[in-house]
């Protein structure tokens, strides 16, 4: 066993750092449950502060974005597979919500189960045979997957070529026309709150831990009876309809969708979101997109610097702070049946089972 | 049929050049350095500079000036792919994969925007361009740059071969390759190895930066990003690790692109390029020359 992958298993910088109860005030603060609430309070009150046409489209880019790095972090975050052509997803999510809205003239939210078909699709296509190989390989290929259906995009006559489609009719739900600003923005908001919901409770469900487990060690996690290849491939095609479903709120949002939308910079700024936030906590994450959406409006003037400084801040997060700004930390409640802790029976034991092991 | 087997040879060569670096970086500390293909751009960002402060020297470029200017842009975008290895992947040596290549993402995006920064983000025209004639081959077409450059490529790259295989500094890489710790053990200096690999994988990018400014005539600062991608692939063809085998898929690569674009149309050539990846590694990950390595635990 070679030194490098020695050291991959028993480093801890990415590992959840403490189980139990957070200790301190603060922890416990941002632990809370209610400060979910608190995030989604702000993201509804936020058009009575500010409503201009121009600040709506941001905030609903931003939410759309959220959207994206939440599911992102099921790939990265918390199964801990570099995909790097991940606005492919969304590309294919935008496209063909787009392309069967217009062909056969139908509201776009019947186009969803087409959108959840083609991107699982996608997702089985370029997942099932690079998921057997080493993660470096399948970042590579999803890097090139980003480029295929970019340029495939471009090539084709039914995607619009290098003009893309435009004139996608809007979303309507029940007879309410939401094309306006802010409704659109209140329907974001709730869609993207419930995915990221979702995308939260995964984390702690039972596929939730067998994803941490292939994270943090793929052989022991296999040892102990998880397919690990079927895990993989799961964690692949969730994130996969976050992005499709992120691909039809932007063909709804900007009701055009063209080629130039899906370049790498898109998939690297996710994955930024992702990585500055806290890769597995869906907290960091939403922060982490928010800031990462918002951030280039603020910086406009700065030009191509704003990226320069994005590169940087990536290579500096990894070497200072691998775990991302707001970590994720394993704790789970303490169910009432399990017995309380006896130290120094514990301790007891632990020396026992080290002789043992002697 | 002779023109489409030279022109991908030629194509090919470049990708060999740039393979090599992924491939040797790759072989030894099992990094994917994806700024490889963002140093390539680098190269041929440094040529453009040189050129335009020496523009007095030459109009058309004679063998000598661009010699020169390969060699200035060798060395610079060798000591940029040190500096990166020493700030952005030496502290991460024992890190999980998972950071060492999201540094490496971050060091592209660093590389890129920070080109695009100084230089500014449109495309730049190549001060001076190799002219020359061309002549008829066994029915193929070539021009007298396209001999010179492939010229360089393969004296590059033979010149590659005999130190890696010949020198005691080769047989040093060769045996980080193996392993490592063993390596270290018998004392070589692993670090001083690994940097001097960096320096010579990167200032091949240069050159490859260089020539492909001279040929084609135009640089921009997202150049290198789809030719990294390619030359990865050329790299997991040849077996990934292997010297020779990047230097073989490189060549292949070029062939099939040629063949691949002459059969589906010129704008489905990348399409084809990646589709070639990601088949590859379905098909044969450890490649043609590479061998079957078993992960143990």
């Amino acid at each position: 066993m070679s030194g490098a992958k020695l050291g991959e298993n028993t480093d801890a910088t990415m590992a959840p750092r403490r189980i139990g109860q957070p200790q301190s005030r603060i922890s416990q603060f941002f632990e809370s449950r209610q400060l979910g609430w608190v995030a989604l309070g702000i993201a509804l009150i936020m058009p009575f502060i500010i409503a201009t046409n121009y600040a709506m489209n941001i905030m609903t880019t931003a939410a759309i974005f959220v959207l994206l790095a939440s599911g992102l972090n099921i790939v990265v975050g918390y199964c801990g597979l570099l995909d790097l052509g991940y606005i492919a997803f969304m590309a294919v999510g935008a496209y063909t919500s787009g392309i069967i809205a217009k062909a056969f003239d139908l509201p776009l939210i019947f186009t969803i189960p087409a959108v959840l078909v083609m991107t699982i699709l996608a997702g089985l296509i370029i997942g099932a045979p690079t998921l057997r190989l080493r993660s470096d390989y399948l970042a590579i290929v999803t890097l090139g997957f980003g480029e295929i259906i970019r340029l495939t995009a471009n090539n084709l006559s039914i995607t619009g070529g290098s003009s893309g489609i435009f004139g996608i009719p809007g979303l309507e739900l029940f007879g309410i026309d939401l094309q306006q600003p802010v409704i659109f923005y209140y329907f974001c908001i709730l869609v993207v709150s419930l995915f990221v919901l979702a995308s939260g409770r995964l984390g702690k469900s039972r596929l939730g831990r067998a994803w941490r487990f292939v994270r943090e060690d793929e052989d022991a996690a296999e040892a102990m009876g998880i397919h690990t290849y079927k895990v993989k491939l799961l964690a692949y095609i969730f994130g996969a309809v976050w992005g499709g479903i992120g691909g039809v709120l932007f063909a709804a949002h900007l009701s055009a969708v063209s080629p130039q939308s899906f370049v790498f910079l898109q998939s690297a700024l996710v994955l930024m979101a992702v990585v500055l936030g806290g890769m597995g906590n869906m907290r960091g994450v939403v922060v982490g997109a928010v800031i990462i959406s918002l951030l280039p409006e603020f910086l406009r003037d700065l030009g191509n610097y704003r990226y320069l400084a994005f590169g940087i801040l990536l290579v500096a997060v990894m070497v200072f702070r691998p775990q991302g700004f707001w970590p994720a930390r394993a704790w789970e409640p303490e169910r009432p049946s399990d017995p309380p802790p006896e130290p120094v029976a514990a301790a007891g034991r632990a020396a026992k089972t080290k002789r043992k092991a002697r | 049929m002779t023109q489409l087997i030279w022109n991908g040879l030629f194509v090919g060569s470049f990708y060999a050049l740039i393979a090599l670096g992924y491939s040797m970086v790759y072989g030894i500390i099992k990094l994917l350095n994806f700024a490889h293909g963002d140093i390539y751009m680098l190269g041929a960002f440094i040529g453009f500079t040189v050129l335009s402060s020496f523009g007095g020297i030459t109009a058309s470029m004679s063998i000598i000036s661009l010699l020169f200017v390969l060699i200035i842009s060798m060395l610079l975008s060798g000591a940029a792919g040190v500096a990166i290895e020493r700030i952005a992947y030496r502290p991460l040596r024992n890190s999980p994969r998972l950071a060492v290549l999201i540094t490496a993402v971050g060091a592209s995006f660093t590389l890129e925007y920070g080109v695009s920064a100084i230089a500014g983000p449109n495309p730049r025209v190549f001060p001076v361009r190799l002219g020359g004639n061309s002549f008829d081959f066994l029915g193929a077409r070539l021009s007298v740059p396209q001999v010179i450059l492939m010229a360089i490529a393969v004296v590059l790259m033979l010149g590659l071969n005999m130190y890696v295989q010949r020198t005691s500094r080769g047989r040093a890489m060769r045996a980080i390759a193996l392993d490592p710790k063993g390596a270290l053990l018998m004392g070589i200096n692993v670090n001083a190895v690994i940097t001097w690999t960096f320096f010579i994988g990167s200032a091949l990018a240069g050159a490859a930066g260089v020539m492909a400014g001279a040929y084609y005539g135009k640089i921009d600062f997202l150049m290198g990003f789809i030719i990294g991608l390619k030359a990865f692939t050329a790299a997991v063809i040849g077996g990934i690790g292997n010297i020779k085998g990047a230097m073989l898929g490189g060549l292949l690569l070029g062939l099939l692109e040629a063949f691949g674009s002459q059969v589906f149309g010129g704008q489905w050539r990348d399409v084809f390029t990646f589709a070639v990846l990601i088949l590859f590694l379905t098909l044969k990950p450890t490649g043609l020359l590479g061998e079957r390595v078993t992960e143990r635990v």
